[in-house]
């Protein structure tokens, strides 16, 4: 049992228990805080995996930007009295859980024959290890054009917020 | 060095939980929540490979799932404050209006 098996448990625990969180509470504000957990975890998991950069994306945009995004809405909405009665009726929700508990057993099937899979063993591996200098030099070499492709995504989805919020200003006036 | 086959079983689990958690909230800001559960077993999992194989660009892949996350967030919490300000709630089962 090494320091990195240890780190992983811990981290994987945290992670799981974020997520099983995120779904049991009532009140949308503490499943946005146990989001958060899972979030900073999953941080963790990515250092553990030699990831920094993306750990330090993970931790300023996700746990950083859209976690602040949905604690604004839902402040701003004040949905904790809506919320009560959110749950699914009884036979529906025994289904759900059933159909997600027979998917977790698929999951699990898949990842654990997965290091048999002969096509990912005989993808070629390269030696040296990935580093953030690698990462920046694909991107704006091999894969520049996916990367301009993602600054039009968030320029249409910063015109579509302000067309949806405008629409609502007209109507009022 | 842990084997990936600890990551893959622990994306599997957390991309499950989203799962379920769009299947049995009727929450519309919860059933966000899970989707960005999902997508970050997915970038688990991509990160996890991308060090088996030693290839970046499974973790530039991750840059990208991120951004599009981002602009989904974005468009989709103005779509909820707006459903939000016509029927005054955000349970899916009530914003039933284009059902046929």
């Amino acid at each position: 049992m090494t320091a990195e098996h240890v780190l992983f448990f811990v981290f994987g625990a945290v992670s799981l228990i974020g997520a099983i969180s995120v779904i049991s509470f009532r009140h949308p504000i503490y499943s946005a805080l146990s989001l958060i957990v899972t979030f900073f975890a999953q941080a963790g998991l990515f250092v553990l995996l030699g990831a920094h950069f993306v750990a330090a994306v993970q931790v300023i945009v996700y746990a950083g930007a859209i976690m602040v995004l949905f604690l604004f809405v839902i402040m701003l909405l004040n949905l904790g009295t809506l919320s009560a009665k959110s749950a699914l009726k009884g036979k529906l929700k025994g289904l759900a859980v059933v159909l997600g508990v027979l998917l977790a057993i698929q999951g699990v099937y898949i990842a654990m024959t997965a290091g048999t899979n002969t096509a990912l063993e005989s993808a070629q591996a390269s030696t040296e290890a990935v580093t953030t200098y690698k990462i920046g030099e694909l991107l704006f070499s091999k894969y520049l054009l996916p990367f301009e492709v993602t600054s039009l995504i968030l320029l249409a989805a910063l015109i579509g917020v302000i067309v949806l919020v405008k629409r609502e200003n007209q109507t009022e006036n | 060095m842990l084997s990936l086959e600890y990551y893959l079983v622990l994306s599997a689990l957390l991309f499950t939980i989203g799962v379920l958690g769009v299947l049995i909230r009727r929450n519309a800001i919860i059933i966000f929540m899970c989707i960005e559960l999902m997508l970050n077993a997915a970038n688990l999992a991509f990160v996890a490979i991308s060090r088996s194989l030693r290839h970046a660009e499974g973790q530039l892949f991750v840059f990208f799932v991120m951004a599009v996350a981002a602009a989904e967030v974005a468009i989709g919490l103005a779509i909820i404050v707006s459903v939000f300000k016509h029927k005054e709630t955000i349970n899916v089962d009530e914003v039933n209006s284009l059902k046929g």
